[in-house]
């Protein structure tokens, strides 16, 4: 016993010592389409096709970023293409390799993004991969509820207050749900939704009386909230377990509802407030580090992923739209079908205020989200003075763009110098 | 082998070992924490301290060690005893206990939050016995003592097999001589119990509960799984400056914090627990 | 030191306790163990159960056997890798952890020397602070040396987090042998170490148990070094578990399941060792 024993301890330790097989593959690094059907989807039907292989390693945020930070420091690498959000890109900008001499012939990438992709330099630090956007849904048993002569495809959040209110009386409990998790996306919701909806501005208005006033209607509707929200970091488990009737969430986050139930549940765009219907996108982009072992495969796989087929692939898989003009196949999943049109309708509506995602930040994006989510945290949850509670986040946010620098983006007004914030 | 080196010699593995993989990238963080391009501050801990989350973080994590701990003890050594009584059915039963081992914490979440949650089992229970009409919301932000107790019941579930391990490894080395001796001078089986097995036990326990504490300072995914945002651990907060705020000098602070606690916590129990040298027969 | 007791003394066994009392300690060990099974069967439960019945409410606490779960899993490109390497890497730390840390437990039990105290405590800061910060300093450090991406690179990590526990309970195992039990050894002509191999390995089995068992789980559970420190060799947490908190609601608990299954069987095959001298310890 004792010598089978040791055998296999020596065993053991050899194997363990053996040097791994060098892989011809390029791995690439992405903390989007983490969900394991997602991830699975990505391996079969948009990477499969490409030559000499690619190893799809999804991650979560911590191991994410210690990977990218440890390849950075070390100077070489394993890691040959990253994938990831703007602000994810963001604070690693001086690592990335310039993308620009990238044929991308035959693929039309949405200018915006494109410049977008530069981080305010000159080179092209990413490529715009996929895009999403925040909408509504709705369990269908919900819509009796509406107020009178409310237009479900461009509801006010005065109306949205009162569906909910009618719902939680009438249905004996608050049935409207927002994703309040720890991973929930709550910041962007503030940053390019409620905000701009009422102030005009992401920055420059924040401790306004407006903007005072919009955190008063995002209380009252708070009080028709279910209050498990601030478990809830995907919207689309509370809607089929019928916890939530009417949800705000990511398109990514909405789908699986739609995909299982899709008779139950309608999409619609976002309310709008006094000074429009604001929306911010999500932009997911691709990068080559400079640690990357093999340069000119890592451009390789970008192009590879640019091409209409890849981009259409990349949408039934993740739910994530298309950068590009890729023609939309005729048959779409159920989510797509059903978010598809709310985006647009939201996009295109007459009163639409697109809020950009943060320019210029770098690696301080995080703090920047921060004081979104602390000013819900303390006004929301902990009920503090909404008056006070401006004031000192005003004056964190006022440190923030003056240590950055970075200048007004939309919807504010473009200003000479660091964001101011009034 | 002199007996001088030989201990040294036979902690010199476990040392170097520690030294290199622990040590030095602790050191190479702890320095973060006390300093910004290079020059010396305490800039990190004020921004830590004077962070409206702090105390209560802070709080929260003592609270539900405080009361977790102890807890977990009392049960470890009821489920240690009623191992050390059974004969033939001891391996099965001390199987069963040991069962959430098996399982990260974060899978003990996910079967927590199953259970808590608005449409999970327990209000399926309890509306299908008729008991409520309507499902009783656990976790909701308002009800903060409620997710206490739902947090402490997930970690009482998941952890208390660690102490017990630990003191049914120990248990066996009593001998029964001396419960045996117990019994003439007419002890009874508590008396024999406190008399016998828990002095006997002290080794045992002061390792168990060190670890234990240490670990429940450090209490992450069964919080996050069940509280959400509302219940902030000192780990979480670590986290969250380190890999959303990109912040990793206060991330240093916080982990400080947690190594402080820690090390208080273990002082006490050496203390407390102290089996003076001479004292094993 | 036992010499013959009349029969009219003889010690109450535990059997003759009584009726009510051994009732109270059957409906005790029950209650105990329906404590720790319940959750594990409501794991199965969603398991086993559709998409659909794991969103329903109210649940019935009864599965329907739908393998669809089960089956995503199980054709998961690059999970049987996974799984070996997670064993690979499991099994080496159990190896390297008591290799080093038993006889640290035996040195701080019975010897006194100066710099006891600090080690103990190096010991223990190991515990008290969070991995994941650590990880970017060994992971510039095993890039540089060329441990990256290696079962044994991951192992040594895991080592460091497991040696705290087999350091410590093997040393409260070795306090609770008395020095006496060596001694005799000694003057019956064994070394050190022959009268460590005969007399107190047997002893201490028990707590390198613990520890083995200790040293796997934590390996085998541990998830965000293993996601930093491996690329191609990933363990089965960095390649599944960390996506399952973001995954749908099925699959967190088939892939729950999947991953705590091994560990399992693991504890299953050493669980008599965590007992295997009882009433050895009679002299």
């Amino acid at each position: 016993m004792k010598r089978t024993l040791k055998t296999l301890a020596i065993a053991v330790l050899a194997v363990g010592l053996a040097a791994s097989t060098a892989n011809a593959q390029v791995l690439f690094w992405s903390n989007q389409a983490v969900p394991v059907e997602e991830t699975q989807k990505m391996r079969e039907q948009v990477l499969k096709a490409f030559p000499g292989g690619v190893d799809f390693q999804p991650q979560e945020p911590g191991p994410f970023i210690t990977r990218i930070q440890a390849e950075t420091e070390a100077g070489t690498g394993a890691i040959g293409v990253v994938g990831g959000l703007y602000g994810d890109l963001a604070n690693f900008a001086d690592s990335w390799v310039d993308l620009s001499d990238i044929d991308l012939s035959g693929v039309n990438a949405s200018p915006a993004f494109m410049e977008l992709g530069k981080f305010g330099t000159s080179e092209q630090k990413f490529l715009p991969w996929m895009q999403a956007n925040y909408v509504m849904a709705a369990n269908k048993q919900a819509l009796q509820y509406l107020p009178e002569g409310a237009d479900i495809n461009d509801l006010t959040y005065d109306q949205v207050i009162a569906w909910t209110k009618n719902l939680a009386e009438q249905t004996g409990s608050p049935k409207f749900g927002f994703p309040a998790g720890p991973k929930g996306l709550k910041h962007r919701f503030f940053q390019g939704f409620l905000l701009p909806a009422f102030t005009g501005s992401e920055v420059t208005k924040f401790r306004s009386a407006e903007a005072e006033q919009a955190w008063g209607k995002f209380k009252e509707l708070w009080q028709y909230t279910n209050p498990a929200s601030t478990n809830y970091d995907f919207m689309q488990e509370p809607l089929l377990t019928g916890d939530v009737w009417v949800a705000f969430d990511h398109i990514a986050r909405l789908s699986e509802a739609f995909n299982q139930k899709p008779d139950d549940f309608v999409a619609f765009p976002a309310p709008s407030g006094p000074k429009g219907r604001a929306f911010m996108p999500v932009l997911a982009g691709i990068a080559v580090p400079k640690s990357a072992p093999d340069v000119a495969k890592s451009k390789e796989l970008i192009k590879y992923m640019m091409q209409p087929e890849q981009q259409v692939a990349t949408l039934l898989a993740t739910n994530f739209f298309p950068t590009t003009d890729a023609a939309l196949p005729a048959e779409l999943p159920a989510s797509a079908r059903a978010l598809g049109p709310a985006v647009q309708a939201m996009t295109s509506s007459p009163n639409a205020l697109p809020a950009l995602l943060p320019v210029g930040l770098g690696d301080k994006a995080g703090q920047f989200n921060q004081v979104y989510i602390d000013a819900f945290e303390r006004i929301v949850l902990a009920n503090q003075d909404v008056r006070q509670v401006l004031d000192q986040q005003a004056e964190t946010l006022r440190q923030l763009m003056v240590t950055t620098g970075a200048p007004c983006w939309l919807p504010d007004a473009p200003s000479e110098g660091p964001c101011p914030v009034e | 082998m002199n007996s001088k080196t030989l201990p040294y010699l036979l902690l010199a593995p476990a040392t170097i070992f520690l030294v290199v993989f622990f040590l030095w990238p602790f050191l190479q963080i702890a320095w973060l924490a006390f300093t910004t391009d290079g020059g010396f501050t305490m800039q990190h801990f004020q921004t830590m301290a004077s962070n409206w989350k702090f105390w209560p973080t802070f709080w929260n994590t003592i609270i539900l060690a405080a009361i977790v701990v102890p807890l977990q003890l009392v049960m470890a050594l009821a489920m240690a005893q009623v191992v050390a009584k059974l004969k033939s059915t001891r391996n099965t039963i001390l199987y069963i206990f040991t069962i959430p081992l098996g399982l990260s914490d974060l899978a003990a979440g996910i079967i927590w939050l199953a259970i808590f949650e608005q449409s999970g089992f327990l209000n399926s229970m309890l509306v299908g016995l008729g008991i409520v009409e309507k499902p009783i919301l656990f976790l909701g932000y308002q009800n903060l003592w409620v997710i206490f107790i739902a947090v402490i019941l997930a970690e009482l579930w998941r952890a208390t097999a660690i102490v017990m391990v630990i003191l049914v490894s120990g248990m066996g080395l009593i001998p029964k001589e001396y419960y045996e001796a117990a019994e003439v001078f007419g002890a009874g089986p508590w008396k024999r119990f406190v008399k016998v097995t828990l002095p006997m036990l002290k080794p045992s326990m002061q390792t168990a509960l060190i670890l234990r504490t240490i670990a429940a300072f450090e209490v992450f995914a069964v919080v996050v799984a069940l509280g959400g945002t509302t219940l902030p651990v000192l780990v979480g907060e670590t986290f969250n400056w380190q890999f959303a705020l990109n912040d990793r000098n206060v991330a240093a602070a916080f982990a400080l914090v947690i190594l402080v606690i820690s090390i208080a916590a273990t002082l006490v129990f050496l203390r407390v627990l102290r089996t003076p040298k001479g004292a094993t027969l | 030191m036992s010499g013959t007791v009349a029969t009219a003394d003889r010690p109450r066994a535990v059997s003759d306790i009584g009726a009510a009392g051994k009732f109270l300690f059957w409906a005790g060990v029950v209650l105990l163990c329906a404590w720790v099974l319940v959750p594990i069967y409501l794991l199965a439960v969603n398991t086993l159960s559709s998409p659909q019945e794991v969103t329903a409410f109210p649940k019935t606490g009864v599965p329907s056997f739908d393998m669809g779960s089960i089956q995503f899993f199980l054709s998961f490109e690059g999970v049987l890798k996974a799984l070996w390497n997670s064993v690979l890497v499991a099994v080496l730390t159990m190896i390297l952890s008591i290799a080093i840390g038993a006889p640290a437990g035996y040195a701080l039990s019975r010897f006194e020397f100066p710099g006891k105290a600090t080690f103990r405590m190096l010991v223990l800061m190991t515990r008290a602070f969070p991995l994941p910060l650590l990880a970017l300093p060994i992971a510039v450090m095993f890039i540089r040396v060329g441990l990256d991406d290696t079962p044994i690179g991951l192992a040594l990590v895991h080592t460091t987090l497991a040696i705290p526990f087999a350091v410590l309970i093997t040393f409260s195992i070795f306090s609770g042998i008395p020095l006496e039990l060596e001694e005799a050894a000694w003057t019956l002509g064994c070394n050190r170490l022959q009268a460590f191999q005969r007399v107190v390995l047997p002893l201490v089995l028990p707590g390198i148990t613990a520890s083995a068992i200790f040293a796997f789980t934590i390996s085998w559970n541990e998830v965000f070094a293993a996601s930093v420190l491996t690329v191609q060799n990933r363990t089965l947490t960095a390649f599944l578990l960390q996506s399952l908190s973001v995954s749908p609601l099925h699959l967190r608990f088939a892939g729950g399941a999947a991953l705590v299954i091994p560990a399992l069987i693991f504890i299953f095959a050493v669980r008599k060792y965590m007992f295997a001298m009882w009433g050895i310890a009679n002299r």
